[in-house]
């Protein structure tokens, strides 16, 4: 990697696995047990998060010497509910029906708990490449959580992968479904998430016993 | 040399080594040990665990038996016709006909819970390297008891997965955990799985085949096979008796509908004192006093027949004790020492509510007809809050005592 630095690549690395926004921080709960119950609308969430939390980290950084830190929250505010509205009118515009599915939650990017977190630990404090880099890692460990909850809620909940039959048609009795599966309706609710989330970092912590906290 | 050597040389063997939990643990089902528990969720108590779980399974094991007949029963009362009033010892229930149908239907559910249950617990207990409990043998014997007699055996093994893993083995294994793991693999199964947990067709062995060759033709006099509370929901008249309702001669889960043998499991689990007497009379008194809060309102004539509440409104109070699964709840799952409250003035107050949201359930929301189970969990998670007030309480009183005391 000649574009980043070893200190940068980790920026997009750490979020990823150790530093991890949702099972680590446990930050931004709220989308990710809202919107996963299917795989595309996870996709989807994590993109817009991806492009907001990128540039409103970039933006933020390069205002971060002339932001008054008395009113810094509403500029952040400001910066943030103007990416999320241009989320929201793409979304209106090129993707109905997936907008729909989202609802209010693309509208509540802005009260996501992760991109003001890095905006007041990150970009207030260091350049704009290295905060856009901060930003895209942490959308994108928010965006590893999202997709693989979606996957298993959707394949287990509804049999499907993006909208795919997958495991065979229920009401025709193909695929796994000629052998008596039924599709697990408990896995499109919400607790059903929570628990999911909570089995990954389950999984995550065993692997790596030094994330455990002591208490 | 017999088993017991046998046993016990092999239990010696493998000590030290991963293992030896499993053989322990088949050691200790079939012999006593010279070892006994040091701590768990007997704590309170001079019993080990073991005599404790002993004695919540001996009242079930007549609950099973009965479903068996009452399995077999029901499908040829599906068949056949059914026939009234019969006397509890009437050979039209207990013959080896009924018995044998329900035997090879509710058997597998019982292996299936035991073997897959157990197999977790002891592949838990070989992971953390402790001894295992016995808490699953009391669990293992209600979850057949809970379910539907047509349940299929793989959607109950990962309902078994799923509640004895997140409902118990999280919490830190037997004594540790919040919810019930019966009521939470039930729950699972009921949120997962609804078509197969509620509705008409699932409480008589065959009923979706039935359905079936009665659309192709065949002359079956079927009645529909819906629990009592099913039917009460969607406003139709019940067929059953009074007396039908207490022997248990009705459709539901294997082993909820005899009150009479629940009944009689209840006054064993208070003579042994293994159950506490207290939440027991105050479920059935939040029961009642609910019910007679449904009755009142009918009898002054807030609701009219034309409102979708007043089957289950006008229900004879003390026939919600008879019906659906609440005697059962009450005895057999509120009374958990583990997930109840633990205070004395507590169990009045978790008792009372488990009795009036059940019937609370029961009655507003005919897509959850089985409020018990929910009213269950739902105090499961409020027992602690309860035992903090009520300890509280008395620090305070004391304090104010001590006060008065010293000025």
């Amino acid at each position: 990697m000649g574009l980043l630095s070893k200190k940068d690549l980790k920026l997009i690395t750490d979020p990823l696995a150790d530093n991890n926004p949702i099972t680590i921080q446990v930050l931004g709960i709220c989308s990710a047990l809202a919107i996963t119950a299917e795989l595309k609308a996870s996709i989807v969430m994590s993109i817009a998060v991806l492009f907001v939390m990128g540039l409103g980290n970039l933006t933020i950084s390069l205002m971060r010497n002339i932001i008054p830190p008395k009113i810094r929250i509403i500029v952040q505010l400001i910066v943030v509910a103007t990416l999320v509205i241009i989320v929201d009118l793409v979304l209106k515009a090129f993707a109905y029906e997936l907008s729909k599915t989202l609802s209010v939650f693309v509208g509540l990017i802005i009260t996501n708990c992760i991109i003001m977190g890095r905006f007041e630990a990150f970009a207030l404090a260091n350049g704009p490449f290295r905060s856009f880099i901060d930003g895209i890692g942490n959308a994108l460990g928010y965006a590893v959580i999202l997709i693989i909850v979606g996957f298993f809620r959707e394949l287990l909940g509804s049999g499907t992968l993006l909208g795919f039959k997958v495991l065979g048609d229920p009401i025709e009795k193909t695929g796994v479904y000629a052998f008596g599966y039924e599709n697990n309706g408990f896995m499109l609710l919400a607790p059903m998430a929570l628990i999911t989330v909570g089995i990954i970092i389950w999984v995550q912590r065993s692997r790596n016993t030094s994330l455990i906290e002591d208490n | 040399m017999g088993l017991k050597e046998n046993l016990h040389n092999i239990s010696e063997k493998v000590k030290g080594t991963k293992l030896q939990t499993t053989f322990g643990a088949i050691h200790t089902l079939f012999y006593t040990p010279k070892e006994t528990t040091h701590s768990g969720g007997h704590i309170r108590a001079v019993d080990d665990l073991k005599r404790t779980m002993t004695m919540v399974v001996l009242p079930l094991i007549p609950l099973l038996i009965f479903g068996m007949f009452n399995a077999g029963f029901q499908y040829n009362s599906a068949v056949n016709g059914f026939s009234e009033n019969l006397s509890f010892f009437s050979t039209g229930f207990w013959n080896f006909d009924n018995f044998w149908i329900g035997f090879l239907k509710v058997m597998p559910l019982v292996l299936v819970s035991y073997v897959v249950g157990l197999g977790i617990e002891i592949v838990f207990a070989t992971i953390n390297n402790h001894e295992v409990e016995e808490g699953y043998f009391v669990t293992g014997m209600l979850v057949p008891l809970i379910v539907p007699i047509d349940t299929p055996l793989w959607m109950l093994t990962v309902a078994v997965i799923f509640g004895v893993i997140i409902g118990k083995e999280i919490f830190g294994g037997t004594g540790m955990n919040i919810l019930n793991p019966a009521l939470t693999i039930r729950a699972f199964l009921f949120f997962a799985y609804p078509t197969w947990m509620s509705g008409d067709k699932v409480w008589v062995t065959g009923a979706v085949e039935r359905v079936n060759e009665i659309a192709a033709g065949a002359n079956l006099d079927a009645i529909s096979g819906e629990t009592i509370l099913g039917g009460l929901a969607q406003g139709k008249q019940l067929i059953y008796s009074t007396w039908d309702m207490f022997y248990g001669f009705i459709p539901g889960s294997v082993g909820e509908t005899s009150t009479l043998l629940i009944l009689l499991g209840g006054l064993y689990l208070l003579y042994t004192k293994v159950a506490s007497w207290r939440i027991m009379l105050s479920s059935v008194i939040g029961a009642l006093v609910m019910g007679l809060i449904f009755n009142g309102v009918v009898n002054a004539g807030w609701i009219t027949e034309s409102s979708k509440f007043y089957s289950l409104m006008s229900t004879e109070f003390w026939h919600h004790l008879l019906i659906g699964g609440l005697a059962f709840g009450i005895v057999f799952m509120a009374t958990d020492p583990v997930t109840g409250s633990q205070t004395n003035k507590g169990k009045w107050y978790y008792g009372f509510f488990i009795g009036f949201i059940s019937v609370m359930i029961r009655v507003f929301n005919p897509a959850y007809p089985e409020g018990v189970m929910l009213a269950i969990l739902l105090m499961n998670v409020f027992a602690p809050t309860i035992d903090h007030y009520v300890v509280q309480g008395n620090v305070k009183r004391r304090l104010k005592r001590l006060k008065a005391k010293t000025v």
